[in-house]
């Protein structure tokens, strides 16, 4: 990243809590246009509550976030005007259930963007077409499965032309033979210059598509760097205890589970102690 | 791993099977003979009643067919088609009002949230009789000049809708709050506004959740419609009650209640149908 190019995102001193509970304590980062962040960490660390800060489903306690040039955390922001172009993946799709595929991507654009319908139609089919749903234009989102619910929502947020997406552990609800046609989606649009961040505790996929992987801890940004870097030789011994708790899940032998399980400051992780396998599997904590 | 919830069976497990017992009656024979008794008790009852009951009598009483052939076709020209616009300008009323109170009841701004608070209290707990009674006298008491617009109509409108308006606010807004709240942050996300969000995704999804409770409400107003008389109607306004009480007292006849009795059935019982057939267009779209 060259210092002259303005950054996608850029976040300074950002804090954020929950009635007494200090979620984000302190966090420092950029985003470059056409870059692909990763953040990782245990659950409870503050990853979704970041991402929801950039386009301000939370609001911050603290700090300023700047996105696409504008300071979102100036009070006088017309949010809506910023987030057409942020979009965003959740966990649970989202979908809108009382609409069909064709109108879940339409009604934005129609309603924000002005769009005819004819226009919007075609936006819709080819953003589909994308995704490789377009023989569910008509269906509704109770008709497909998981997998297919979260590649009608990436359609959804392309069909709004946007300038980045977020991407809230978007496979974490998803069984796992599903897992791969939403990740697949998610390589071609890094592939096509798309900037993304993307909370994520799919390690495989941070590491062959991240630019860059954040690891978060407690609230904070513990360390950064490239995915070998990160995921190959970290220098934190935070980051290599989580790193072999979600690699090699079934090497834990169950003592030292049990003491690593519950660092300080995350009580409220329930761990299954008879199925390791499941930890880190989309259980959010707090967020 | 030696967790007692581990699958297969070590040294140590407990090995447990059932054996069918074949004692006595079976789990479907005992059904089957309990229904039957409370079947031929239910009919003995019946049965009792029939021989009991004078029929010439009640027949003279209840269904003179001469009475209740006078009666046509004031009955359903003006009585029920009154009922129904009472009713109907009552839900209306009702209906919009109660949306915006659910609205402030959920509002951010307090003095909103108090407001509507208080009114749902104020309405939910008088009768509806003490409200039409005062919207008819205490109206024209306080703005002398004042004409109602619709007179008698108007002034149902207004008695029934004002009470109406406080139920229906509250199961509008618990069906605002049966939608999941991802569906507004999807929109929101897209770059909807607020308003925009709550009428295209999450008030018609909320609708559809409160069908039942709604339809409720349109039967008891249908009902309550026959509190109307305290207004002081003339013949062209009278409603399906009032013009069977009226008749009974000139007839000295009670042929006239069963005769309204049943075109109350005639409204209702249509509805029930109508809204059946809403929740089963409804269902195609639910997760």
């Amino acid at each position: 990243m060259s210092a002259s190019e303005i950054p996608a995102v850029s976040i300074k001193g950002l804090r954020k809590s929950f009635g007494t509970l200090e979620v984000l304590r302190g966090i420092d980062l950029e985003v470059a246009y056409g870059e692909v962040v990763c953040v990782i960490g245990p659950s409870g660390s503050g990853k979704s509550t970041l991402l929801r800060c950039i386009n301000l489903l939370e609001e911050p306690t603290g700090g300023s976030i700047r996105v696409l040039g504008v300071e979102v955390t100036d009070p006088n922001v017309n949010i809506d005007r910023v987030r057409r172009h942020i979009g965003m993946l959740f966990q649970q799709f989202n979908l809108f259930g009382h609409l069909s595929v064709l109108d879940n991507l339409t009604i934005a654009q129609r309603r924000v963007l002005r769009r005819n319908r004819a226009e919007a139609v075609r936006v819709a089919r080819q953003n589909l077409e994308r995704v490789g749903l377009s023989d569910k234009i008509d269906a509704f989102p109770a008709q497909l499965s998981g997998g297919q619910q979260q590649r009608v929502a990436i359609a959804r947020s392309l069909s709004m032309d946007p300038a980045m997406m977020l991407f809230d552990e978007p496979t974490s609800a998803l069984d796992p033979e599903l897992v791969g046609e939403v990740l697949s989606v998610m390589r071609q649009l890094a592939a096509d210059g798309m900037t993304m961040l993307v909370v994520t505790h799919e390690m495989a996929f941070a590491r062959e598509v991240a630019d860059r992987v954040v690891f978060m801890d407690d609230g904070r940004i513990i360390e950064q760097g490239t995915p070998t870097e990160v995921l190959g030789g970290p220098s934190e011994e935070r980051t290599r205890e989580f790193l072999h708790r979600v690699l090699e899940p079934t090497k834990l032998s169950s003592e030292e589970f049990l003491e690593t399980a519950r660092p300080a400051g995350v009580p409220e992780i329930a761990v299954p102690t008879s199925d390791p396998h499941n930890y880190g599997g989309g259980v959010s904590g707090v967020l | 791993m030696n967790h007692p919830s581990t699958a297969s069976p070590g040294p140590g497990a407990a090995q447990v099977v059932l054996t069918t017992s074949h004692r006595g009656l079976g789990r479907h024979q005992r059904q089957r003979l309990s229904r039957g008794i409370q079947y031929g008790i239910f009919l003995l009852l019946l049965a009792a009643l029939a021989f009991a009951a004078d029929w010439d009598r009640l027949g003279e009483a209840f269904a003179r067919l001469d009475i209740a052939g006078e009666m046509f076709p004031d009955v359903i020209v003006i009585a029920l088609r009154n009922t129904l616009a009472y009713t109907l300008l009552a839900f209306a009323f009702g209906l919009v009002v109660g949306l915006m109170l659910a609205l402030m009841r959920l509002s951010s701004v307090a003095p909103y949230r108090w407001f509507a608070r208080a009114y749902i209290e104020l309405f939910r707990g008088l009768p509806a009789l003490l409200v039409l009674f005062m919207v008819g006298y205490g109206i024209p008491v306080a703005f002398q000049d004042y004409v109602f617009v619709g007179g008698v109509y108007g002034q149902v409108m207004l008695g029934l809708g004002l009470m109406a308006a406080a139920y229906m606010a509250e199961t509008i807004r618990a069906g605002i709050q049966a939608v999941p709240r991802g569906q507004l942050e999807a929109a929101r996300t897209l770059g909807m506004s607020y308003p925009r969000a709550m009428i295209s995704i999450v008030l018609p999804q909320a609708f559809r959740i409160i069908i039942p409770p709604m339809t409720n409400e349109i039967i008891l107003l249908t009902k309550d419609s026959s509190l109307v008389y305290v207004l002081g109607v003339t013949f062209a306004q009278v409603e399906l009650t009032k013009f069977g009480r009226d008749t009974l007292n000139t007839e000295a006849n009670a042929t006239p209640l069963i005769v309204v009795g049943l075109m109350y059935l005639v409204i209702t019982l249509p509805l029930s149908q109508l809204v059946r057939w809403l929740e089963l267009r409804a269902g195609k779209g639910r997760r």
